[in-house]
């Protein structure tokens, strides 16, 4: 690969803490390399405002390799920035040029309430898994791995659904901040295995019933969420997740 | 002393015999008993979930936004288990014994028996979560092969094991929450114990949002809180994984087990600059289907592909024939390094080797050819079939590789050169996973006991889930029986306020320096010391330099660093300071233990213990036991030996030839 530096414009969202109102910053970055990750073009800037006896900018940020969901990064109005299937520690700066102006911005929806500067809130997400992202099996109960029987095709697609790193990028790139994507995934990847039938029917209901009283948005099949998945979860997920939760709704007997 | 516990009887009835006659604590008093995980990763998650469903009020804790962010997200290749679905000779005897081979005989025996034991059941319980593994068409778990394994015993999905079991157990530890079993503390770091008449008895927490310190009680605290690699701060680890709730251990009692044993990684992409943050691993399961080469000949400037074949030397094929790209990682770790000293590196920088995947994609678009009866295929169909193939077994991996290095992986082959990724070394816990501080558990990464001084591949993930689902269920009610009329205690009491002022003064102190030099100049400085003396190759000279540096680093952080903001807020450069605080008095610790083990045993290599043809060298007569470290004040350690003993795996010079 060619290396090259350049120099860019980054307009900024700083914000205090929840309760304040925030603003754009510009700030100049210059020498930044082509071979960067766009977090340690973050770590730069932030070296500097750190040796000027500024406050560097907060981000929220871990694994770096594309999979604990912790970043959350809107890049010039695109969850995770240009690149498709990619999460913003994963994006390089090879997708930028030089004398690019970029806008960053945190995470919007209401249910994803601004931390401090691009970190927000996502709490909401932990709470729909408890309602019912999980099969009731204590420790110790299991039988040997292989009595179930799972056909190629339905593990992989359980697994391509249980792939969803939880990041949030769904939400942000809704227009209407739907979960239904998130959602969506893990109802499918139950709905998938024999392991979620005994409660498939409470699982979608519970799950959607939270998702709403968190004040997520409803979904009008946009497929903006799946466009911006960092990890691809397919828009059949959410077909399937209203088959699920419409037939629980017909037939659940409580 | 030292009292690991051991229960007594043959290797494979130890186990059972302690399940057999340890205390029980009944239903109503598990209701009244408080417990403290601190870390919510596979040990964390499993343990919180397992001890919430037998009826422990559980109280459990992480820095990160969600319990599911843990850095056991990120393994990726896959879980050992001696199911033997494969029929081809496995069984719990030969995982314990690859696992104490592979360790090269520094683990201890009934602990690394138990976790092959144990490791079929986690399995088990996966797959009844609904964890998805890799499957057969015919319905039946899929395996393959691991390094320093003659068999395939290594489950796996994708290259993204980690994150299903992780999120299996997270989903386990969601549902207690909903329970009410298990109240969950985000975005919270432990930053003391809390000890009371030489017991563990809860925790001095900051609440990272508002900055706010938090006092919480509990019958006995466990720290679930992974490995110490950050402290090379390149490594494969997390931007947040550190070593404070350990080290705030040890400073309250707790010994710190063979704190040198680190692991290096052999697959990882190379640094590219000064810039890097971290480093990015590929999975060791590409060693299955990826052969590593250099060109013979040195300092060749050649595109991969002008290299022909015979001038390429496969190095580990030609020096260990019989596990050949699959040797352990120590192993494959220093052979690259060796030729990269030696002038045959590639890539820009000369650091690097290549991992090839020419071959095998062939053989994989062959066969596919052969299974749809293809006659006469072309190059470009086999090549077609066989990236397919390719894709379906590592497709993440390859496309992480793309994304980082801007190359194409299945055109050309991979750059790849060791990291550090996981360190053997912990807290010393004895059978029970307890430290020497009492009622002070740690499991997982966090604690030093399985893996000896180097870990296998796909041996992590078994053992943060083997402690946290099987073990810790039963050997915390051992303690706890005679806990249960302990009621809860005061957070007025002068122990709490100690410790927190404690905890508050450093803050304070940090916050007040208001130097010139910020968190991460002084966290580079330490890595780059660590992993040039204390890195793949260490000798005596090295490890006395880096000492000294590490106390005078020391000493300008404490007098020099800045860290803007306030106390009181959510500052992640404080939060940094406080672990980076904590690596520097590791590092000197990793150095004196280093320094102090004049011999070579996996991944820890001395240059002056080595064979003549340059592998590592032990020296049983002298060194065969566990360095368990006391902190005695700055620059104090004090040396607790634990004798090992080996009954069914008598130590021999390892072989992989």
């Amino acid at each position: 690969m060619e290396h090259y530096t350049m120099n860019l414009t980054l307009k900024v969202w700083r914000q205090k803490n929840t309760g304040t109102q925030g603003k754009f910053e510009t700030y100049p970055v210059s020498g930044i390399s082509s071979e960067m990750s766009f977090l340690e073009m973050f770590d730069v800037l932030n070296e500097r405002l750190i040796n000027e006896g500024k406050e560097p900018i907060a981000f929220d940020h871990d694994c770096r390799e594309g999979i604990c969901g912790a970043c959350s990064m809107h890049i010039n109005g695109r969850a995770h920035g240009p690149w498709a299937g990619t999460t913003t520690c994963q994006l390089h700066m090879r997708a930028f040029k030089d004398g690019d102006t970029i806008t960053v911005e945190p995470w919007r929806a209401g249910s994803f309430p601004v931390v401090k500067d691009l970190t927000v809130d996502r709490g909401a997400f932990d709470r729909i898994i408890e309602a019912g992202g999980y099969v009731s099996v204590n420790t110790g109960n299991a039988q040997d791995a292989n009595n179930i029987l799972v056909p190629k095709d339905k593990a992989d697609a359980a697994f391509a659904a249980a792939a969803c790193i939880g990041c949030g990028a769904c939400v942000a790139a809704c227009k209407n901040s739907s979960a239904m994507l998130f959602v969506s995934a893990k109802v499918s990847q139950l709905a998938l295995l024999p392991q979620g039938q005994p409660e498939k029917k409470t699982r979608a209901l519970n799950m959607i019933a939270q998702m709403d009283k968190e004040g997520f948005g409803s979904c009008t099949n946009t497929g903006a969420c799946e466009a911006e998945c960092p990890k691809e979860i397919s828009l059949t997920n959410i077909a399937r997740l209203n088959r699920e939760y419409i037939a629980a709704g017909f037939t659940y007997e409580k | 002393m030292l009292n690991s516990k051991i229960p007594a009887g043959s290797l494979d009835k130890k186990w059972e015999d302690y399940k057999g006659h340890c205390k029980l604590v009944n239903p109503a008093n598990k209701r009244n008993m408080e417990v403290i995980i601190v870390g919510t990763g596979l040990a964390g998650a499993s343990a919180a979930a397992s001890l919430g469903e037998l009826g422990y009020k559980v109280k459990a804790f992480c820095f990160q936004d969600s319990p599911r962010r843990a850095h056991s997200i990120a393994a990726q290749g896959g879980i050992n288990a001696a199911k033997n679905y494969q029929n081809d000779g496995d069984s719990v005897f030969r995982l314990f014994y690859d696992t104490v081979k592979g360790g090269d005989y520094r683990a201890r025996e009934a602990n690394v028996h138990r976790l092959a034991e144990v490791s079929g059941n986690i399995i088990d319980q996966c797959v009844a979560q609904g964890v998805p593994f890799a499957r057969e068409y015919g319905g039946l778990l899929s395996n393959r092969s691991f390094g320093a394994t003659q068999v395939q015993r290594t489950f796996y999905a994708a290259g993204q094991t980690g994150q299903q079991l992780l999120l299996g157990a997270y989903s386990a530890l969601e549902r207690q929450v909903a329970l009410g079993n298990v109240t969950m503390y985000n975005r919270h770091e432990m930053l003391d114990v809390v000890v009371i008449d030489g017991k563990a008895r809860g925790i001095i927490a900051r609440n990272l949002i508002t900055g706010q310190l938090e006092r919480h009680f509990g019958h006995a605290v466990l720290l679930c809180s992974g490995g110490y690699g950050n402290v090379f701060y390149l490594s494969t680890n997390a931007m947040g994984s550190n070593v404070t709730a350990a080290w705030k251990a040890t400073r309250k009692g707790a010994f710190f087990g063979n704190p040198c044993f680190t692991q290096i990684h052999p697959t990882c992409i190379p640094v590219s600059g000064d810039h890097q943050s971290k480093l990015t691993l590929m999975s060791e399961s590409l060693r299955n289907d990826g052969r590593i080469w250099v060109p013979k000949k040195q300092n060749d400037t050649r595109k991969p592909s002008d290299i022909p074949e015979d001038e390429r030397d496969y190095y580990l094929e030609r020096r260990y024939p019989a596990f050949g790209n699959l040797v352990p990682r120590d192993v494959a770790s220093r052979a690259a390094k060796e030729r990269c000293d030696a002038g045959y590196g590639v890539g820009s920088s000369k650091q690097a080797v290549y991992l090839d995947f020419a071959f095998n994609m062939d053989r994989y678009g062959r066969i596919e050819a052969s299974k749809r009866q293809l006659s006469n295929p072309t190059p470009e169909e086999i090549r077609k079939l066989g990236k397919e193939v390719v894709a379906e077994k590592y497709g993440n991996l390859f496309d992480m590789y793309a994304k980082i290095t801007g190359e194409n992986p299945y055109e050309v082959p991979m750059r790849i050169y060791p990291a550090v990724h996981y360190t053997m070394g912990g807290l010393w816990v004895d059978y029970e996973l307890m430290t020497s501080v009492t009622g002070l558990y740690a499991l997982g990464e966090a604690n030093f006991s399985d893996h000896g001084a180097n870990r296998l591949g796909a041996s992590a993930l078994m053992q943060g889930l083997a402690d946290g689902y099987f073990v810790i269920p039963y050997t915390l009610g051992n303690y706890l029986a005679d806990d249960i009329k302990t009621k809860p205690i005061s957070l007025d009491h002068p122990a709490f306020v100690e410790a927190e002022k404690n905890v508050q003064s450093t803050i304070d102190k940090l916050m007040n320096i208001k130097g010139t030099k910020s968190v991460d100049h002084f966290h580079k400085k330490l890595g780059k010391i660590m992993w040039d003396k204390c890195g793949m190759a260490r000798n005596e000279q090295g490890l006395k330099e880096a000492i000294t540096e590490i106390q005078a680093l020391r000493k300008e952080f404490w007098s020099d660093v800045r860290i803007p903001g306030e106390a009181n807020e959510f500052n992640p450069e404080l939060e940094k300071a406080g672990r980076v605080a904590d690596f520097l008095e590791l590092g000197e610790l990793m150095c004196v233990d280093a320094l102090h083990r004049r011999e070579s045993c996996g991944g820890h290599f001395r240059e002056e213990s080595q064979t003549d043809e340059g592998e590592a060298l032990r020296d049983d007569n002298n060194f065969s036991y566990v360095a368990a470290w006391e902190y005695k004040g700055e620059s104090q350690f004090e040396l607790h030996k634990e004798a090992l003993e080996f009954v069914e795996c008598k130590p021999t010079q390892r072989s992989y030839k």
